[in-house]
Order: C-alpha cells, then structure tokens, then sequence
C-alpha cells in the first residue's frame, strides 16, 4: 500500500492504529509521523532515565558512610560519570523538545507533521546509537569513562578509560539535537496552519522556537571539543594537553560556551510546558503572554553570554570574571519575568489541582530555589567558595530534577491521556506526586548545607561531620526513587489498561491539539485548521477550516 | 487574516522550506569551524612570534593556487544551478563534473603539502613535533586540524556533488525540481568560505 | 511569494557569477601582495576585512542570499553575531590575563 491509499484508507483513524506501508514492529521503527517518533522517544527516554536513577542511587549508597560502602573509588568515579552522561545527554537535553515537541509542535501549528519528516527518524536514531553506545562502554575493556560528564582536559587525556566512546556517544547526541532544533525552525517558519500569525502560536511552540536557536548555534562547539579531545587521545596533537603547549583553561571555555546554553536547552521547554499547563487549570488566560514569548528569546541570547561562571576558580582574568558575573545576573531576569507571569496567572484565578498542575506548582518552587541558589553562586566572592561543593550539585539538581524533571512528569500527565487515549489513576498520582516532592527536598536540600559548611562534589570520602547530612540525602534518594516508581507504574498501567478516553478535551485546554481527536488521527487533522483568534481558543473544540479555494 | 509565509501548508513541496533547513546545517558547519578559531585566536594571540616564523614553512604558492581552485570550483557550481534552471541539463552536468574534478586536484594538492611536512618529520608524535617549541607546535596542531576538517568537508561535499549529478543524470533532478542540486551547491560554497578564511591564516602571516 | 515557492529562476545569470569570480580571485591577489608588505598589526585586519568581504560575495551572489526572502538574512546575521560575541567574550578573559 503506497502512502497515498494509505491515507485514504484509514486516515481517519487514529495514529495508533493507522496502517500504513509497513506492518508491526516496521510500522514504528520506520515511520516517520512525527507522534510516533515521539512515543519511541518517550519510550527510549523512560529507559535511559531509569539506568540514570540506578546510578544516581549507587551514588547515594556508597556515600551512605564515610569511606568505602559498596564500591572502590574507581567504580565511583564511574558512576557518577555514567550517572551524569545519561542524565544530561539522554534525559534533561532531549526530553522535553525530542518527546513532546515531536508529539505536540506541529498539532499545536495546526501542521501534519514536521517539515523533514525523515530527518526527525534519523534523529532518533542517533539518539538511541549514542545511547547505547554510553551502555557499551560499560563493558567494554578499560571501563566506561571516569571523567565526569564535562570531560575536563587534562584528566581526560590521561586516564584510560573509554572517554573516546563516552566522547563519541555524546557526539552523536549532539548531532541527534542539532536535527531536532533545525526541524523545528524550519516548522515554525513554513508549516504555520493559515492565520497563525507568529503571536498566535501558543508559548510552548515559542519556548521550542527558542531552544531550537541554541541547540542550532551552540550544540557544534561541544561537538568539535568533544572530537578534539578524541584527536588528542588518538593522535597527541598537543591543542590542549598543557604538557604540549595547549591550554587547558581553553578547553574549559570551549566546553562551556557550550553547555551553559545547554542548561537552558534543558529548561526552557519545560518552561514552555509550565506556561501551557498553568492558565488551563487555573482557568485563566495566561497572563503576559508577549513577555513570556519574549522571555525565551531573552534567554536564550542572554544564556548564550554567561558561560564562564563556571570557571571563576580556574584564574581567569579579574575582567573576564567581572562580565560573566554581571551578564549572569543579567540572565535571570527573563527567567523571573516568566516566574512573575506564572503567578500573576494564578492569582485569583480558580485554581484545580490535577497531577498536571501539582508538578507544574512544583516546578515554580523548585526551580526558583534553584535559581536563587544560581544567583548566590553567580556572585564572584562567595562562588570561590561554594565552587566544587555539593551546594552546586544541590543547585543544578533543583534547577534540572526540580526544574526539567517535573517539567517532563508534569507534560507526561498533562498529555499522555491524549496520546494514548487512556487515563491514569488520578489518585495514586497524586500520591506519588507528594512522595516525590518530599523525597526530592529530602535527598537535595541537605546539599545545600553541607555545601556551604565545605563538601566538595564528587568526593568518595568525607570527614565524620558531613556523615548526618550524607544519610539525610541518601534516605532522602530511596524517598524518591519509591515516588518515582509509583508514579511510572501508575503511568504505564493507565497506558496499557487505563479507561478509555474518547473526549476531546480532559482538562480544558485551549490549544489547537485539544480540539483534535483523541488520540489524534494520522495526519492530525482532517483539514489544515484556519486560525483566526488568539491560541487559546480551542476549548470548546470547534476548529475552522479554510475555504476550499484558498487551499488549491 | 492570511498570513503571507504560510503557503507551504497544503503544497506537497516546499523549497524555501527545505533552502532554510540547509542554511542551518551550514551554521552548525559554520560554528563547527567557529570553535576551532576560536583557538586559533587564542593561540596566536599568546604565541603571536612563533606563529610568524612557523607560517614560513607553509608554501604560499601552493596555498594560492588552491583557493584559485576552489573559487573556480565555486562559480562552476553556481553556474550549474543556473544551467539546471533553463533547463540545460548538458551544460549542467558538465559543469557539475568540473566542480568535483577541482575539488579532487584541491585534495591532491592538499596531500602532497601535508606529505611535504610529514616528510620534514613535523606530525603529531614525531620527535620532531614532542620537541619543538610550544607556539610552533600548536600551530602546526591547528593546521593539521583545521585543514583536516576541511579536506574532511571537501570530500563530503565532492561525493555529495557527485550524487546529485548521477540525480541529473536520471533525472530526479529536473529544471523545475531542483532543490537538491541547490543544496549541495550551498554546503559546497560554505566549504569554499572556510577556506577563504583559512588561506590567509595559515598562509599569509609571515 | 510565489515567485520564491517555485523554483522558476531561483539562479542569476552567468556573467554576474563569473565577475563575481573574478572580483574574488582579484581579492586573493590583494591579500596575497598585502600580506607582503609589513602593516604590523594592521595585517591580520587587512587580511581579515578581505576575506570577510569575499565571504560577502559568495554568501550574497553564489548562495542567492540575495534572492532569499529575508528570514534568511537574519537568521546568518544571527549566526555570525553569535560568533563575534563569543569571541568578544573569549578575549575578555584572553585579553586580560596577567599570569595564567
Ligand atoms: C534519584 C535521582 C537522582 C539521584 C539520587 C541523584 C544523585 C546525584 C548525586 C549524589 C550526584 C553527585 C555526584 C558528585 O558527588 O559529584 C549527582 C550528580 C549529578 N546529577 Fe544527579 N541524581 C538524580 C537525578 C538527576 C537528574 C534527574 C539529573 C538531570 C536532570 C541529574 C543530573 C546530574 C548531574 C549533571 C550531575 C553531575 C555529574 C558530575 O558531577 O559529573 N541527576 N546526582
Ligand atoms: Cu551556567
């Protein structure tokens, strides 16, 4: 069957079912309808977070007690590796856009699919070979990298671990996000439905708009870092092995003009997500939308500026130093604005506290903790001493875990019920929702205070004082890792065996994708929808079409 | 209200659609690059003496001689879009065939002036490379490096040429369908500003 | 619009591209002879601000950005800001450096 008959055959049904040129298993890993893509996403993104936690909760039992608990400290060095390497390359990076961008960006466009369909398979299947090329590394001989997942030069030259396929790995990562970014840019700008003017698309297009620019423009700097350090390795060219001439400082630079967009990368779609979720169960409009659109593109430039406050303990110069301090503060105001919207929204608005909602509340709180705790890092004098303590490791957990993550578990109960047209249990998520939340502050605010007081990250062994906090954490990371497995199960039970769900519109929604079927059909629309109001419209689930003539 | 750039809904194909998804590739190609300047700067800039005097040992005839290659290769390749356009398909081909056929004596050229330096003991590992001074060596690191990418790239884009004229050939390019045939001429001008930049870099600052 | 939509002469003509090639293989002649006088600190400029006036002529006339609507204008504007600034901010550390 040829994809036109195809169509015309059981286009009208949904995408789930949908027939097409191949059959079972071929008929997903082949397709290139942008919804499937995203469920194979999701799929391999649940699969990489899980062996994440596994390491992140090795981490936390071995520092249990002082000195050895469970394992040497080599194997350590490698967990946390491994821990970081997935969590941030696999998870907190593709997540949000990989998944539900691929699934919701072009519904929410009012367009079929995205505007390289093929392109969109191949990227997921970089995504899944670079995945799986950090598991190989595992086992390979020499053991998977021991660096940490910045890969600081001169270590990663030196050790003999497997940092060139770890290096390779998030290489390939990279490109996977390159195509995803240039996919959306070019969706975006061609594949708007008629009418919808760049202020009519809903924020969470514009927050993929934004990202898309950074994963475009910042992701091929880490790209050729990561080859030249594989060039180092290999061949001893000498670019950053300081016994060469090289500076390693440089390296340093070149890694973060990367990966400091990179954290915005990760966090400005799940903003995108939050700003979508807030006004539909708070019954409100959201509130400056023009700001919140803006904000992204503001941070998106800004947060392309302040990379080297992550360096300010390495010996850059006292100028250097005083502009990456000052455009980091400069950066958190486009973040506070949308903050300061999100509330506005909320206030005296009726306000219903669905799962969706729970994890969105949450993101609000965590991440601003996480980003006030950036802002006391951004000031020079105290991140001298807070630099390399686990106040960071506290920091960028509530910025990514609190932020990103409950931006991923608020999007996935917000949307899986249209995905797959089956509900969860209302009530065991919220269950789950408050063990998170508990377990989440338990294992990570008690980095902040140890922080403070002088534990180093990433240490194998601490002094007896540090032991109370150590354990609070760890316990705390059971607390979590019991709330997350609650909420997975309840996840994947509703998909497999939820009530059936044939509403278009579960929570009220305004968006485009509400007013489509559930789940959506093949090529989501009957007809390419004629947008004539604001993007909020969609609730009531009458969809206009275009005059036949102006299509042909 | 209609807006303007959305024509590209309903159509089957869109050009500019898929012109735009090159242009960003070539930034990402682009910015590839960009980190490697980025410690070309750095590095001359602290080893600003060594990098003269290590310059000298490039051959600027040769160096000449191949950016006139490329720039030549870079107007065979427009021009065959154009011929493609008024549908000279010939004339197209040809020129098409010309392009790739500069590339490759690029790459020859290229070969027997790293063979020259290698021959001279200068490659990462020799003796030679571990003693030398350090600016020297960094240079010679960044030229290896660089033009390597590069010739990586022209490579890419000779075999990505050579696909599409075996696409004119049969026809899966055509005078009004020609899109392909646009892009790869893109990937291949963006390898040719590259080199422009690169020239007087490497060559030229003795 | 339309004009843009179908491919229908999306190419200039011949000799606009062959005086372009010419203007380009001029330029390496210039910034071959200039770099054989001695400008100091003026040569890399000099060198620089040739070779960015080739790229001009290249990205405008044989990548038609010309021809392209203007989205595409901005969107290489935006690439190449974005390098510049990293640069500027590179040597706000590289420039200062006392004893690294
Ligand atoms: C149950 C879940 C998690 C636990 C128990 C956990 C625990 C930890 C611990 C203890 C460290 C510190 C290692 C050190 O001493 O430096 C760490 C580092 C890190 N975590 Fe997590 N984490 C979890 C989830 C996450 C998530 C969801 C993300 C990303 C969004 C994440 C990203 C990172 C990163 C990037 C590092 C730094 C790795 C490095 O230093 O190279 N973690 N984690
Ligand atoms: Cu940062």
């Amino acid at each position: 069957m040829n994809d036109d008959a195809a169509i015309a055959a059981n286009g009208h049904v949904s995408f789930l079912d949908y027939q097409g040129k191949y059959k079972g298993i071929r008929a997903w890993i082949l397709s290139t309808d942008h919804k499937r893509i995203g469920i194979m996403y999701l799929f391999a993104l649940i699969t990489f977070f899980a062996i994440g936690v596994t390491f992140g909760f090795l981490i936390r039992l071995e520092l249990l007690t002082p000195g050895k608990t469970i394992v040497e400290p080599q194997v350590y060095n490698e967990f946390f590796t491994l821990h970081g390497v997935i969590m941030i390359f696999l998870f907190v990076i593709p997540g949000i856009p990989a998944v539900f961008g691929n699934f919701f960006l072009p519904i929410m466009i009012g367009a079929k699919d995205v505007a390289f369909p093929r392109l969109n398979l191949l990227s997921w299947y970089l995504y899944v070979t670079g995945g799986i090329l950090i598991i190989v590394s595992i086992i390979m001989p020499g053991g998977p990298a021991d660096t940490g997942w910045t890969f600081y030069i001169p270590y990663s030259v030196r050790t003999t671990t497997n940092v060139i396929a770890t290096g390779t790995a998030a290489f390939l990562l990279g490109f996977s996000s390159i195509l995803t970014g240039l996919n959306f840019i070019t969706t975006i700008h061609r594949l708007r439905a008629p009418g919808m003017a760049w202020f009519k698309m809903p924020l969470f297009a514009w927050s993929l708009y934004a990202t898309a620019w950074i994963q475009v423009l910042a992701t091929p700097i880490i790209g050729i870092t990561l080859l030249l350090i594989i060039v180092e390795r290999v061949f001893g060219v000498g670019l950053f092995d300081p016994a060469l001439g090289g500076d390693p400082i440089l390296y340093q630079h070149l890694f973060w003009i990367y990966s400091h967009p990179a954290v915005y990368i990760m966090i400005v779609p799940a903003m995108g997500v939050i700003s979508e979720i807030i006004p539909v169960f708070a019954r409100r409009t959201i509130f400056g939308y023009k700001f919140i659109a803006f904000s992204s593109l503001g941070i998106a430039l800004f947060g392309s500026l302040v990379w080297g406050h992550h360096m300010f303990a390495v010996g850059m110069s006292d100028a250097g130093q005083f502009v990456f301090s000052f455009l980091t503060f400069m950066v958190a105001i486009p973040s506070a604005i949308k903050v300061f919207n999100w509330t506005a929204t909320l206030y005296k608005g009726s306000i219903s506290l669905d799962p969706p909602m729970l994890y969105a509340l949450a993101f609000i709180f965590l991440f601003s903790i996480g980003g006030f705790t950036g802002l006391i890092q951004g000031a020079l004098s105290v991140d001298i001493h807070l630099t390399d303590t686990s106040f960071i490791v506290g920091h960028f957990h509530y910025v990514m875990f609190g932020g990103t993550g409950m931006g991923v578990f608020a999007a996935l109960h917000y949307w899986l019920p249209k995905m797959f047209g089956r509900m969860y249990n209302m009530k065991r998520a919220k269950v789950a929702f408050w063990i998170i939340f508990v377990g989440f502050n338990t294992l990570y605010f008690p980095m902040f205070v140890m922080g403070w007081l002088g534990m180093p990250r990433r240490y194998y062994d601490y002094l007896p004082e540090y032991t109370v906090y150590h354990q609070i954490a760890t316990v705390g990371s059971w607390i979590l890792i019991i709330g997350m497995g609650i909420m997975f199960t309840n996840l994947i039970r509703g998909i497999l065996k939820g009530n059936v769900v044939t509403e278009k519109n579960i929570w009220g929604g305004e968006t485009l994708e509400w007013a489509t079927d559930t789940p959506p059909i093949h090529e989501n629309f009957e007809e390419i929808p004629l947008v004539t109001g604001t993007p909020y419209e969609y609730k009531q689930n009458d969809i206009e079409e275009l005059p036949e003539e102006v299509i042909h | 209200m209609i807006s303007q750039d959305n024509t590209a809904v309903h159509a089957h194909r869109d050009d500019i659609g898929s012109r735009m998804g090159m242009w960003l590739f070539l930034f990402t190609e682009l910015l590839l690059f960009g980190g490697l300047f980025f410690l070309y700067s750095v590095y001359r800039f602290l080893h600003q003496a060594d990098f003269h005097v290590a310059a000298k040992e490039l051959d600027i005839i040769i160096g000449t001689f191949n950016t006139a290659i490329l720039l030549t290769s870079s107007l065979t390749m427009a021009m065959s879009i154009t011929a493609m356009s008024r549908d000279n398909k010939k004339l197209s081909i040809s020129l098409q065939v010309v392009t790739i056929l500069l590339g490759i004596s690029f790459l020859i050229n290229k070969y027997f002036e790293w063979m020259t330096h290698i021959n001279h003991g200068i490659y990462p590992g020799s003796n030679d490379y571990l003693s030398m001074d350090s600016g020297r060596r960094l240079f010679f690191a960044l030229y290896y490096v660089m033009t390597g990418l590069h010739a990586l790239h022209v490579i890419v884009g000779t075999v990505l040429i050579g696909i599409m004229t075996r696409f004119t050939v049969k026809n899966v390019i055509t005078h009004d369908s020609y899109v392909k045939l646009e892009a790869a001429g893109l990937y291949w001008h963006l390898v040719d500003i590259i080199w422009i930049f690169l020239f007087p870099l490497f060559y030229l600052i003795t | 619009m339309d004009k843009h939509h179908s491919n229908i002469e999306h190419a200039h003509g011949y000799s606009i591209y062959v005086f372009v090639w010419m203007a380009l293989l001029i330029l390496t002649g210039v910034t071959v002879t200039v770099a054989g006088i001695n400008l100091g600190a003026l040569t890399i400029a000099a060198a620089l601000l040739i070779a960015s006036i080739k790229s001009y002529l290249v990205l405008t006339i044989f990548m038609h950005l010309r021809l392209e609507m203007k989205a595409f204008r901005v969107f290489v504007s935006v690439a190449i800001l974005f390098i510049i600034i990293s640069f500027f901010l590179l040597f706000s550390d590289y420039s200062f450096l006392g004893a690294r």
